[in-house]
């Protein structure tokens, strides 16, 4: 498909110029400004791959909630308008180096992966069946899926006709929101103002 | 370009060493929390296309439910921090947080 084409293209490269700039920029703002660019396009991508509810609480979550609480920080933290905190220029030539190394090792990592024959040897291994794709009448709504995965059933991987049970992320869920609750609960302890003791 | 496996893994790679790269070189704790923002953000796009072209399925795409999760997490948590640090040394500079050398 021609349009599944252009808007791969684009999003790409919004997202790997985003993520470059934020590593490039000086001032938080703007650094703010690009993540939120890379962000965006990464969930742009992910609508591309039929992961539409991914795609939709990386918008919701990631942009509206991390990045504005980033966003928040950045004014909390700055002592003076246009708060620069400059690195020296030979560590940014070495950072920039060092960065170029490790991209070539990771690209050259996973163009060395055959993905097409790992996936066929752990599909037989696993005694999977034939490719798992998602319901082709409703390609990309996965919301009904997950919502039952982080129940604990596994509708995608059948079993409701003859009584076996898959494992879901009932636990995990559960874990997860735990983890969540104290998360937050610590950073309001954290971050509150300190009382000054009138004695 | 079309969208295939290699194409996403190669988004994810870039995201993944752009922040790194962020990491290591910004002295701005924030900046640094942006860095860790980007090595989660190119996960995602690996396990989420990896859950398209594999038998991974949807258990991939839940993993990056969990991933945005913790990263939410990470920076309520490592924002407090960062605002106790510029409370107490009227500065974000990490490279001034040395109280507890030796």
């Amino acid at each position: 498909m021609i349009g599944e084409s252009v808007f791969f293209t684009l999003f790409t490269i919004t997202a790997c110029f985003g993520a470059i700039a934020v590593v490039v920029s000086q001032r938080m703002v703007r650094m703010a400004f690009w993540l939120i660019i890379s962000l965006g396009s990464t969930a742009g991508l992910f609508f591309l791959i039929n992961a539409d509810f991914v795609g939709a609480v990386q918008l919701m979550i990631y942009v509206g909630g991390t990045l504005v609480l980033l966003v928040f920080a950045v004014m909390l933290t700055s002592s003076g308008p246009y708060l620069k905190i400059e690195t020296s220029p030979g560590e940014t030539v070495l950072a920039g180096m060092v960065g170029l190394l490790f991209l070539f090792m990771v690209i050259g990592t996973q163009a060395g992966v055959d993905w097409n024959g790992t996936n066929e040897r752990i599909a037989v291994a696993a005694g999977l069946p034939e490719a798992t794709e998602f319901d082709s009448g409703s390609d990309g709504n996965t919301l009904r899926t997950i919502g039952m995965s982080l129940l604990g059933l596994r509708p995608d991987r059948g079993g409701a006709e003859t009584g076996e049970l898959h494992t879901g992320y009932l636990l995990p869920f559960e874990i997860v929101s735990v983890h969540l609750l104290v998360v937050l609960v610590g950073a309001a302890y954290l971050a509150r103002a300190k009382r000054r003791q009138t004695a | 370009m079309e969208p295939s496996l290699s194409g996403f893994l190669m988004i994810g790679a870039v995201l993944f060493v752009c922040g790194v790269v962020c990491m290591a070189t910004k002295r701005n704790a924030i900046g640094v929390l942006m860095g860790v923002e980007l090595v989660l953000n190119g996960a995602n796009v690996n396990l989420v296309a990896f859950s398209e072209y594999t038998h991974l399925g949807i258990d991939g795409q839940i993993y990056s439910l969990f991933i945005i999760v913790l990263a939410a997490a990470e920076a309520a948590v490592a924002l407090a921090i960062a605002l106790n640090f510029y409370n107490n040394h009227l500065t974000i500079d990490v490279d001034r947080a040395n109280k507890l050398k030796g």
